[in-house]
């Protein structure tokens, strides 16, 4: 189980461990240091590091993501209201149900490849979207969203002790998940560690090695001896898991869930976290994940008050209008500072955040003579 | 006809639109030969080929492998019967390094068309290294393996395609023209690497221009010319034939 896995691997993964748990300190200086945004910034790194093990290994763009962390949600929000407030049947449930629907969609979808496998599982995600606004409302509560209500029956939980007052909240027997507490960070943070793990093993086993092949050129694995089907198919069930997962843990921090997850955005948001980030990296992912919640959630509360403190060091006729064309970028206009950076990376770093920092990286290394015929490109894999 | 008939590829017929491109194709390629196919441009040589491995269904007749019709069946399937196709123009995994390119085909050897065994995968990992760079040395490239395959030059990628067909220790080796574009140095290393591989059971069909490639490996030669089959017989033999020179002559002057 644990062979495989070089010096480097492993350092990586201590590393990241590290930085993960460590994510209260790190981020007290820039002002993120807050369970809520931690946990939404872990659950989007588990999201976006499925999405990689497709798009980032085999190529294949699905735009239908959000479809699955919609199930995801839904399992996991009736496995509250029927069974129990316990997070690990949720999740359970969460996970079989995801795998399940990404089996089937990933079986129609994956006859085609390219534009059309993109456009098929877009198709997909929005199908599930509007009928769980409409045919589906008993299954989904339609646009008020599944919630938690008092007369629930969570028959596990009635065995052992009587109906309290108020509605219960998600636990881990004696821990709190919801509420935004450390509990509920640090839960995601597992998961994301966990999850990181799996994403490094499946990078360097042979199976990681055949999704980059049919990569790199599909047609020559078929005439290796390859059926590649089956072999995306499970790429897509365990990127589809990842974001079944990912659902379950949003349910279990905040247990509601609403049909808007499921929305084409949210399937694109995923794909600008991972190509922000750096796709076909094992850690980019997290990291594009993390830069566009940072940005959402503290741009977008920036207001002009904010601007004219910052500037307020200027004369007037220069603040004002300084200002007054900033102020497009941050509070509700934060989307336009997400877009103008993504339109840079992709231009000048189609490598994203990660080829960037190789980029700094290899700015420091060449000075030592003789090193150069090593370090361009020699790697497939990025050196994370 | 002697019985130890490898590849049977029996009344084949196949056009496109009103081109005949092979008509009345019968023919066999016997164990542990190497069998050269040869002909003027456009004599429907790649097209034979094409068909051989599945990638061209005939229109009528069928191809034998091993006393099993392998017309009709999934390119990955007549791979793992043991037919094995080197292209003409190297056709690799760009973005891999030289010996993952080699350890993919060596992987579908050993694991089959699907079998997703993860734990079984990496317990055998070693043995699949050890044999991807005993082929990669083989055609000399063993001390470029952790290079991109995207980086090496047009010889050097169709010598690490021969790799990637090697270790798969096929039945049955079609190679699509394998020294085209060579110089003459590489093209007889790649006589010579050829010739070692000769004694190890494997059948080789070649498709060649290359008159000197042809004679100094093939056993039999076949000549096709405007889709159909003009000359067979051992090389000497096909070399006198006055239909062949004009095939050649007449066809290309």
């Amino acid at each position: 189980m644990f062979a495989g896995l070089s010096r480097n691997d492993w350092f990586l993964f201590l590393a990241f461990t590290a930085v993960i748990l460590l994510m209260p300190i790190i981020l007290q200086p820039i002002g993120a240091a807050y369970p809520a945004l931690m946990q939404k910034m872990c659950i989007f790194g588990l999201f976006a590091i499925g999405f990689n093990i497709l798009f980032g290994l085999t190529g294949y763009l699905s735009f239908g993501h959000a479809a699955f962390v919609g199930v995801g949600s839904y399992a996991a929000v009736w496995s509250f209201k029927l069974l129990t407030m316990n997070i690990v049947p949720a999740l359970m449930l969460a996970v079989f149900f995801t795998a399940i629907f990404a089996l089937v969609i990933g079986y129609v979808s994956l006859r085609r490849s390219g534009i059309y496998f993109s456009i098929l599982t877009l198709a997909f995600a929005q199908m599930s979207y509007n009928l769980a606004y409409s045919v589906l409302t008993p299954l989904t509560n339609g646009e008020t969203g599944l919630q938690l209500s008092l007369n629930d029956p969570r028959v596990i939980d009635r065995l052992f002790d009587g109906a309290g007052p108020g509605l219960p909240r998600v636990n881990f027997f004696d821990l709190y998940i919801s509420g935004g507490g450390y509990a509920g960070f640090y839960t995601c943070a597992l998961a994301l560690i966990a999850g990181f793990f799996i994403s490094i093993r499946i990078f360097r086993s042979p199976f990681g090695m055949m999704l980059r092949a049919i990569k790199s050129n599909q047609n020559r694995m078929r005439y290796t001896g390859f059926n590649t089907r089956p072999y995306l198919l499970a790429a897509f069930v365990i990127s589809g898991v990842y974001a079944g997962l990912a659902g379950g843990l949003m349910a279990a921090t905040d247990p509601l869930a609403g049909a808007e997850r499921m929305q084409w955005t949210a399937s694109g948001e995923v794909v600008l976290m991972t190509i922000l980030g750096g796709v076909g990296t094992l850690v980019g992912p997290v990291i594009g994940a993390a830069v566009i919640k940072y940005f959402e959630n503290i741009f977008s509360s920036f207001g002009d008050a904010t601007l004219h403190d910052v500037f307020g060091f200027l004369p007037d006729a220069i603040e004002d209008p300084l200002v007054a064309f900033l102020s497009l970028f941050v509070g509700d206009g934060w989307h336009l500072t997400l877009g103008v950076v993504f339109m840079l990376i992709v231009i000048f770093l189609p490598g994203g955040i990660m080829e960037g920092l190789r980029r700094i990286w290899n700015l420091f290394n060449r000075r030592r003579p003789g090193d150069r015929e090593a370090t361009p490109a020699a790697q497939p894999q990025p050196a994370e | 006809m002697p019985s130890n008939a490898v590849l049977h590829v029996a009344d084949v017929h196949k056009s496109f639109g009103g081109l005949r491109a092979l008509s009345d194709i019968d023919l066999q390629v016997m164990e542990g030969t190497t069998h050269a196919i040869i002909g003027p441009n456009g004599a429907g040589k790649s097209t034979l080929l094409n068909v051989c491995i599945g990638r061209l269904a005939p229109d009528t007749g069928a191809v034998v492998f091993d006393g099993e019709v392998i017309t009709g069946k999934q390119p990955y399937e007549i791979n793992q019967m043991g037919i094995v196709r080197v292209f003409q123009t190297p056709e690799i995994f760009p973005d891999l390094t030289l010996l993952q390119n080699v350890m993919v085909p060596a992987f579908a050897k050993h694991d089959g068309a699907f079998k997703l065994n993860p734990m079984q995968a990496m317990a055998k990992r070693t043995e699949i290294i050890d044999d991807a760079m005993h082929c990669l040395n083989d055609v000399g490239l063993a001390h470029q393996k952790d290079a991109v395959a995207a980086s090496l030059s047009r010889g050097d990628k169709r010598r690490l395609e021969l790799a990637m067909g090697l270790v798969q220790n096929p039945r049955l080796l079609l190679l699509d023209e394998p020294t085209a574009g060579m110089s003459r140095h590489d093209t007889n290393s790649t006589i010579d690497l050829l010739k070692k591989f000769k004694g190890r059971g494997m059948t080789k069909v070649i498709i060649e221009h290359d008159m000197h490639v042809v004679f100094s490996l093939a056993d039999r030669v076949t000549v096709l010319a405007q889709g159909r089959i003009i000359a067979d017989g051992p090389p000497d033999q096909v070399r006198g034939n006055p239909k062949v020179q004009e095939a050649y002559l007449g066809g290309t002057h």
